[in-house]
């Protein structure tokens, strides 16, 4: 099945893309997305560590299963300011 | 009434927030108005990036909007955020809540800015002249 992943602040720059289309074998979870993208550019690694993840625009835990078109966004640390 | 909700690269026009909140029922309008700082811990501070996943910014700007709705009486709410490039002194966020009464006004003023800055995917860069940097927290 495909997915969708976009890249926002970090992760963008990092990447150095808004988005791709992944194709995952069925009952693929966030965290194994997690692990294919660090494994795949280690440089990931620190902001990974410190992000969460959003499917379909809300936040999910790592464990959550993935489906056909979700969209899937791995969110840095926001906020700024006190 | 439904809450203003702006994501934008325009410049925040306050006054239009404020004259969209007003209503005869209303006491008490308090406003928040975020603006860039020519300085961050101990860095000079050239300009600011702003980075948004709109939709679901929107999704959880709502979603905080309501939750404040549960606490406090709000007549009408306005919340406004610019991303992009933004220089020294213009406005990153707005938020003009009216309410009947001051007090409250306030208190989900307060709420809003608090709940937005670690719960709404928004995320700023600083630029300043000793490099770039992506903040967090």
């Amino acid at each position: 099945m495909k997915i969708k992943i976009r890249y926002f602040a970090s992760f963008r720059e990092l990447i150095g893309q808004g988005e791709e289309l992944l194709t995952v074998a069925d009952a693929t979870r966030v965290v194994d997305i997690r692990a294919l993208l660090v494994e795949r550019n280690p440089r990931l690694q620190p902001i990974m560590e410190r992000s969460v993840n959003a499917l379909n625009h809300r936040y999910v835990p790592a464990e959550t299963v993935l489906h056909e078109n979700d969209e899937l966004v791995f969110i840095p640390p926001t906020g700024g300011g006190q | 009434m439904e809450p203003i909700i702006q994501l934008t690269r325009e410049p925040l026009d306050r006054d239009a927030l404020v004259a969209a909140v007003s209503h005869p029922s209303v006491g008490g309008i308090v406003v928040f108005e975020g603006v860039v700082r020519d300085n961050a811990r101990g860095k000079n501070v050239r300009y600011l990036e702003y980075d948004v996943y709109e939709e679901m910014a929107r999704q959880q700007i709502a979603t905080i909007i309501e939750e404040a709705r549960q606490r406090w009486s709000l007549e009408h709410v306005a919340v406004a955020h610019r991303f992009g490039r933004l220089e020294i002194g213009e406005a990153s966020v707005i938020i003009v809540v009216a309410t009947p009464h001051r007090a409250e006004a306030f208190e989900a003023c307060r709420y809003l800015i608090d709940t937005l800055k670690s719960t709404v995917p928004i995320w700023k860069k600083e630029v300043a002249t000793n490099g770039e940097e992506w903040v967090e927290g």
